[in-house]
């Protein structure tokens, strides 16, 4: 199979590329390849769309989750003072 | 300014603000739990050497983000394990063929109803994507909370976690494309 053949059918490199360009840059054949890839394949199309949004719902999920706010309960904490008290006697 | 410690306060006055920090990137109740104790009795062994330049709560912070991290690294030394590699080279097969690398059959994406952002505000999709969430590795969570809350820069995480850069991006992509059929799936 030749180079440009190689590009056009590989959608597991092409996803990895996707992937990459998310969260840092490509090389300049890398961005080569992934439009080249991305012009001729509908199905790596929709990936890049699916793949920049689910990045997008799973920071705010982390987000609201690390505001929402757990609470441990009061038994684990009084006996974790408790613990610390006897730490801070000790010496 | 210098700040003060006062461990007979540090329960009630940072045990809840920890727990959340470390369940947000460990995804996992019981460790966080620990990991909260852990930290308090470490800062104790510290008092002596703390200066006073950071805040009560950010040195506490600080140390439970180590602590955080040595988890990681735990996770991700599985890694370097080559039946591991195997098992996950095995499983992309499922997704692309193992000889063009194009999708399979039946691991091609299809458009299910998130791409158009506006329609995304749904309980029930939030409810799927933490199910699915839950069945990826910790160490994609941990890349990704990493990457998008810290805002730690690839090289860092990469460094801190002890993973080359290859291997880096292997992990991200096997999770993603895990995750996106695992929402498909569960969604259409």
């Amino acid at each position: 199979m030749g180079y440009l053949k190689r590009v056009i059918y590989n959608c597991k490199k092409a996803t990895l590329l996707i992937e990459k360009r998310e969260m840092a840059s490509l090389t300049f054949k890398e961005a080569f390849e992934l439009r080249l890839h991305l012009f001729g394949c509908s199905f790596c199309r929709i990936y890049k769309k699916q793949s920049a949004v689910i990045n997008q719902m799973v920071k705010q999920l982390f987000h609201d989750s690390s505001h929402v706010g757990a609470k441990l309960d009061d038994t684990f904490k009084q006996e974790l003072q408790g613990r610390i008290e006897d730490e801070l006697n000790k010496s | 300014m210098n700040h003060q410690l006062n461990p007979h306060q540090w329960v009630t006055a940072h045990a809840d603000y920890l727990y959340n920090f470390a369940i947000t990137r460990l995804n996992d109740e019981e460790q966080a739990k620990d990991l909260v104790q852990e930290t308090f009795l470490a800062a104790l062994q510290k008092v002596p050497g703390f200066e006073g330049k950071s805040s009560e709560r950010t040195w506490l912070t600080a140390i439970l983000k180590n602590k955080i991290i040595d988890v990681y690294r735990k996770k991700s030394s599985g890694l370097k394990n080559v039946t591991v590699q195997e098992a996950a080279e095995q499983e992309q097969n499922v997704f692309f063929n193992s000889d063009d690398g194009h999708w399979t059959t039946s691991g091609g994406p299809k458009e299910f109803g998130i791409e158009d952002k506006d329609n995304l505000v749904s309980k029930e999709f939030e409810r799927i994507l933490k199910q699915c969430l839950r069945k990826l590795p910790a160490l994609w969570t941990s890349v990704f909370t990493m990457k998008h809350i810290d805002e730690e820069t690839t090289e860092a995480i990469c460094a801190e976690l002890k993973v080359s850069a290859g291997n880096f991006w292997v992990i991200i992509h096997r999770a993603k494309v895990n995750l996106r059929a695992c929402l498909q799936k569960n969604w259409i």
